[in-house]
């Protein structure tokens, strides 16, 4: 119910956040929005002796067109990816996605940033961000990268991200009119997906069907070749390895995955 | 004009939505300064011999005032509920063995309530499991026993000498037999249990707590702490909830009384979410195995219900209501011949006791999922079967088979009505032409009719009114209403009596040293025992007014009418009011009213519900519903408790369920977790106003807090059966999630293949 | 543990004190600052009792933590209404409405009420019953709490059976979570 103490910090700049991380390492965790690390902190699954409060950092909110793409900061709140302009023209199947995420109030909180960073298999925006392609800017003392998305996720709850690094921008291609759906199979409106699918021009994103976000692989192999819908969609859970729990058997998921990956794409080519 | 009937806002809105109620955990009174905060140390495991409890480091951590174990505590383990197998004690905290995930094992106290996990973190228990005992059946074998000492697991039982008849269904052409789950529950009261006390100078304790009965508090925890009920002062202050499952007191409630006076400082307790899913009482948890038999034309000729109900670790109130569900279990039906039993037994989880309904949903989605069940295999509507069974209108008041006395009733009427409102022609029509097309989502028909028996087993209640020199009105009620709107119904009851206007009257109820004696709020007892005592009370201050004025105006007490706060002698000017008969000497009144029995309220619901056929995942979209209790004081209220039952109903038939693993560890407890619904899940819903009075009081009431519970739940649950009845399902277990849907439908395919 | 300075405008009055990093903004405004009408229900983020407006947007305050909230602005239901005589009108319309009963979460659902209202003006059954998804109510049912906010927003409470799927109020199947209809949103 009450986390464990800590230190506090709220560094002004990304700069100051990278020096506190370099400085603490594993002791520190980063909180943006905080509303997947202070649920978890509460119930004392997780006890970081520093937290560095990043959620102010005017420079990692913002939603721009660069070429090709859209940047988006990582610190950018939920409710403003849900109600960007920018986004519903050029990436509507984000915007869709975040307005899915918990809550009205979680999304006035939560960031896309903080979503990504911590790789929860059963969160949206992940999937998402993997169906629509690009890529996460990451930044540390060191220096900047930049890793495809679809490199990023590595394992349950863990990405390619070094401790000493921040997300600092997520960049997506600019798809602008392409046939787009998002389907979110869940017995509660306010609850984790039981298994979701997103699709973006063919492509097709799947959530909680593995330890990771995950491309339907097959499916789009099959619709590259022409194959039918209804065809394509058989074979989404293909390679994925979704697990058993209180709402779903591994059977139920595969069944689940496919019939989603169905409808979605009726919706996206329609 | 009168004001029964009418639609009143409640008074006690105005301080609820400005600066808010005031519940346990916000009270700021001058004797808690300086209070210590409680915090538990529980266990993690179901089923464990404690091996070792090391608490030093624990007691040198910051704040930290006292660090108490089982050892430390000089009384008496109680037993919780008298009914019960001697010898299932629970101790205050647990020594040997802790016998349920969330079973406290050790108190810390601390001067700030932050201090308290940290410390109780630093508690280290060491445990030897045992082998958990979850399911019911591996339970009632008495392999592995929950108290060794008493030797069974069987905690109690109803009708376990008797044999059952084997000839019963002899001359049913038709016999449909069923094990059905009616699964375990969690209240979810939006406020956790909480605790606050402290010892006077004159040695008594003072202990505000979340309660739905403050007098019931008193007395158990006296008898827990082993000192008289003068000694033990209760307040219920505002409470967040109850629902049946904070009937009375909790042992922590006592233990916070035994802590503040061992360390002669106040202390507060304030459970968090997590420890109240684990620790409050669990409702239902019964298994039931049903048999239904009568011939093709649709005459039920008998009924059985064999039931198996969890007690959970220690025994708890729980423990009495399969007493309920054997008494209502033919529900509505007129069956010539009905058989119950009911055995109840412990298992390594949290205890069980009364949630919403306690005892009566279960009976009545067991006869609910028998007559479909029936239908189904005669191949008949399931409404009219139902109809064909009914108790008629005229055989009232009808002694059942179960030994109730039902006091009124109509059931016809109510399932012709909600059929009516409902259309269920149309949407039989409609769910026709979907079954034809393959259409991928289907319509699913439910109906449930219903009775069942409020009143609570405590039928007598107690009431005060008294008016004031200064023309406001004070009511004292036994009642301990806690979302009821008390404050309200009881001051239009006094309003209409007195004619003095409602902004006047103040209702206090909780304090046991203002009110010493009362039944509390649970069993939807309240309007037709605490509330006719108050109108009661109100018409006896009239006549005792009027007695008085006789004398003052020299009139003959035939002549005077008390009208709008004042007696007046008919057809004159001549009069006194109530405030300046108060002025000269005390008027104030204290009633009794004693019903002497319970009432049966009933009713019918038709539930729509849509199902998607290649996810399982089924919609309420319409619920209708007729619940009759009688005539109605203020509408709004009666809709709200409606709606509350309705919305809880329809979440056991949907949502909800209290996991256990194998090993007693609970997997849904969290409100992320238990599937709790939001207002997303759920439609709004069709009330039909239908009222049958009763002869048990002069205001003909029976009590509506629980019935739409427990019409809504076999409503829906049929409904989604219904759904996919022409795939070959008979039956699915609640909560009908979509996984099982599913699989149903899945078995039911490869069963005609 | 070091403590952190935080200032804090709370209905309108500046507050400031040294506190913990992990007192939650809950905390602070109950035990601080003394204003008890924001309550606790739950500790996953699920229940939204706690909700109040942070810098006029509705949040769960249980998290969030006092310091994050520095320098901004909370308003508590406390501070919609200055006294019980004086309603605001989506307190008002609540009361009128019968939308609490025990009143424990009515705080929270109050304030997510206002924020919602705030970002839709005018919305349809199914709108208001997914804009307080995050907030849970064991009493009501919610039936009335959405014919209240409906009155609140000057709609009559009576929509609530008026939508546009005739059979199936409040959206049915297609409206419902677990049917995202995809591009629609």
């Amino acid at each position: 119910m009450i986390p464990v103490g800590f230190e506090y910090a709220r560094p002004d700049s990304v700069d100051g956040a990278l020096a506190l991380l370099a400085e603490h390492g594993d002791d520190a965790s980063v909180m943006a929005g905080g509303h997947s690390l202070l649920p978890v902190m509460k119930l004392r699954l997780a006890a970081p002796e520093m937290i560095i409060d990043i959620s102010r950092l005017r420079e990692l909110s913002h939603i721009d067109v660069d070429g090709d793409e859209v940047v988006i900061g990582a610190g950018t709140r939920h409710r403003v990816v849900e109600s960007s302009e920018v986004l519903a023209a050029e990436a509507p199947l984000l915007a869709a996605v975040a307005r899915t995420v918990g809550d009205p109030q979680v999304r006035h909180r939560g960031t896309i940033g903080g979503s990504l960073a911590h790789a929860d298999p059963a969160s949206a925006l992940p999937a998402a961000v993997l169906a629509q392609g690009g890529s996460v800017v990451l930044r540390s003392p060191r220096g900047e990268r930049t890793v495809p998305i679809t490199e990023f996720y590595t394992g349950m709850f863990s990405t390619l991200k070094e401790p000493d690094e921040l997300i600092t921008d997520i960049r997506v291609p600019r798809t602008g009119s392409a046939g787009w759906a998002y389907e979110k199979f869940v017995r509660r409106a306010n609850d984790w997906a039981i298994v979701a699918v997103a699709v973006i021009d063919d492509r097709v994103g799947l959530v909680n069907m593995g330890a990771t976000p995950l491309r339907a692989h097959a499916t789009e192999a099959a619709l590259a070749r022409g194959a039918s819908i209804a065809e394509a969609a058989a074979l989404a859970d293909q390679d994925t390895d979704p697990s058993a729990d209180l709402t779903a058997t591994r059977e139920y998921r595969r069944h689940l995955a496919r019939v989603l990956t169905r409808r979605a794409l009726t919706t996206a080519r329609g | 004009m009168s004001i029964m009937g009418t639609r009143v806002v409640r008074n006690e809105d105005p301080v609820f939505l400005s600066r808010g109620a005031t519940y346990t955990d916000d009270l700021t009174d001058d004797r808690l300064t300086g209070a210590l905060h409680l915090t538990l140390v529980r266990s993690p495991l179901a089923h464990a011999r404690i091996t070792s409890v090391d608490v030093e480091e624990a007691r040198s951590a910051p704040g930290v005032v006292a660090v108490v174990t089982g050892g430390d505590i000089d009384l008496e383990p109680p037993l919780l509920f008298p009914m019960a197998a001697k010898g299932m004690v629970r101790p205050w905290l647990a020594t040997e063995k802790v016998r349920f995930v969330g079973e406290p094992v050790v108190a810390v106290l601390t001067e700030q309530a932050y201090q308290g996990q940290d410390a109780a973190d630093l508690v280290e228990i060491d445990y030897d499991p045992l082998p958990a005992v979850v399911d019911l059946r591996a339970a009632a074998s008495d392999e592995v026993l929950v108290f060794e000492d008493v030797g069974t697991n069987t905690t109690n039982g109803f009708g376990l000498d008797e044999e059952f008849d084997e000839h019963l269904f002899d001359d049913c052409e038709v016999v449909v037999t069923r094990e059905i789950v009616n699964q375990r529950l969690a209240a979810c009261a939006l406020e956790t249990r909480a605790a606050s006390a402290v010892w006077g100078e004159d040695g008594r304790v003072t202990l505000w707590c979340s309660t739905q009965n403050a007098q019931n508090a008193r007395d158990e925890v006296a008898g827990w702490l082993g000192v008289d009920a003068e000694q033990v002062h209760v307040i219920a202050p505002d409470v967040g909830g109850g629902f049946g499952a904070k009937i009375g007191a909790d042992p922590e409630f006592a233990l916070v009384c035994w802590l503040a006076k061992h360390t002669s400082r106040p202390v507060r307790w304030n459970e968090s979410r997590s420890e109240n899913m684990t620790g409050m009482l669990h409702g239902r948890a019964q298994l039931q195995t049903v048999t239904i038999g009568g011939n093709r034309d649709g005459d039920v000729l008998a009924y059985r219900i064999d039931v198996l109900a969890d007690a959970g670790a220690y025994p708890r109130l729980g423990v009495v209501l399969p007493m309920f569900t054997r008494m209502m279990a033919p529900g509505v039906y007129d069956i010539p011949k009905v058989e119950s039993r009911a055995r109840v037994v412990a298992t390594t989880t949290t205890s069980t006791g009364a949630y919403r309904g306690a005892g009566r949903p279960e009976a009545t989605a067991a006869i609910e999922r028998a007559m479909d069940l029936f239908a189904a295999e005669i191949g008949k509507d399931p409404a009219e079967v139902r109809r064909r069974n009914l108790v008629a209108a005229d055989k009232f008041p009808f002694t059942t088979k179960g030994g109730a006395v039902y006091d009124s009733g109509e059931y016809v009427r109510a399932l012709d009505q909600v059929l009516e409102a409902g259309g269920y022609a149309e949407l039989r029509a409609e769910q026709a032409r979907r079954r034809e097309r393959g259409d991928p989502v289907q319509l699913g028909l439910g109906v449930s009719v219903f009775v069942e028996i409020t009143g609570g087993g405590a039928f007598s209640e107690d009431a005060a009114v008294e008016v004031h020199p200064d023309g406001t009105v004070t009511v004292l009620t036994g009642t301990s209403p806690h979302g009821q709107g008390h404050a309200t119904a009881w001051a239009m009851l006094a309003s209409e009596q007195l004619g003095i206007p409602m902004e006047k009257i103040t209702v206090k109820h909780g304090d046991t040293d203002l009110i010493p004696r009362g039944g509390g709020t649970m069993g939807s007892r309240s309007l037709q025992t605490g509330g006719v005592a108050v109108y009661q009370a109100a018409g006896e201050l009239v006549e005792l007014a009027k007695q008085r004025a006789a004398d003052i105006l020299e009139a003959d007490v035939d002549d005077l009418v008390v009208a709008d706060g004042a007696v007046q002698v008919r057809g004159t000017d001549s009069g006194i009011t109530l405030a300046q008969l108060a002025e000269r000497e005390q008027l104030k009144v204290d009633s009794n009213f004693d019903s002497g029995a319970p009432s049966f309220p009933f009713g019918a619901h038709l539930a729509v519900v849509e199902v998607d056929i290649e996810s399982g995942k089924a919609v309420v979209d319409r619920i209708v519903t007729i619940d009759d209790a009688g005539p109605v004081l203020n509408p709004l209220l009666a809709h709200g408790q409606r709606h509350g039952g309705i919305a809880q109903g329809i979440a056991q038939a949907l949502l909800e369920e209290v996991v256990y693993d194998a090993d007693g560890n609970p997997l849904t407890a969290t409100f992320a977790d238990y599937a709790f619904p939001s207002a997303a899940e759920l439609p709004s819903f069709e009330l039909i106003e239908m009222e049958t009075p009763t002869h048990l009081n002069s205001l003909g009431v029976k009590g509506i807090g629980e019935a739409g519970t427990i019409g809504a739940t076999p409503a829906v649950q049929s409904a989604v059966v219904d759904a996919v009845s022409h795939l070959g399902v008979r039956h699915i277990d609640m909560p009908t999630s979509p996984l099982r849907v599913w699989e149903a439908i899945n078995a039911a395919a490869g069963s005609t293949e | 543990m070091s403590t952190v300075k935080i200032e804090m405008t709370v209905n309108g009055e500046a507050t400031s004190a040294d506190v913990e990093g992990r007192l939650l903004l809950a905390h602070y405004l109950r035990d601080v600052v003394g204003l008890k009408a924001t309550n606790i229900g739950c500790d996953t983020t699920s229940c939204g009792a706690c909700t109040v407006l942070l810098d006029g947007e509705s949040v769960k305050s249980c998290t969030v933590l006092a310091v994050q909230a520095d320098q901004q602005s909370v308003t508590t239901m406390e501070g919609l209404s200055p006294d019980p005589e004086h309603l605001h009108p989506v307190a008002a319309a609540f009361r009128a409405e019968h939308g609490l009963q025990c009143g424990f979460c009515t705080p929270g659902m109050v304030m997510a009420a206002v924020s919602l209202l705030e970002q839709n003006p005018t919305p349809t059954e199914r709108e208001v019953r997914e804009g307080l998804e995050g907030n849970l109510c064991r009493c009501t049912g919610y039936h009335n709490i959405v014919r209240a906010v409906l009155a609140a927003s000057g709609q009559s409470g009576d929509k609530v059976h008026e939508d546009e799927t005739e059979h199936a109020p409040a959206g049915g199947l297609a409206g419902a979570p677990g049917f995202s209809a995809g591009s629609d949103a």
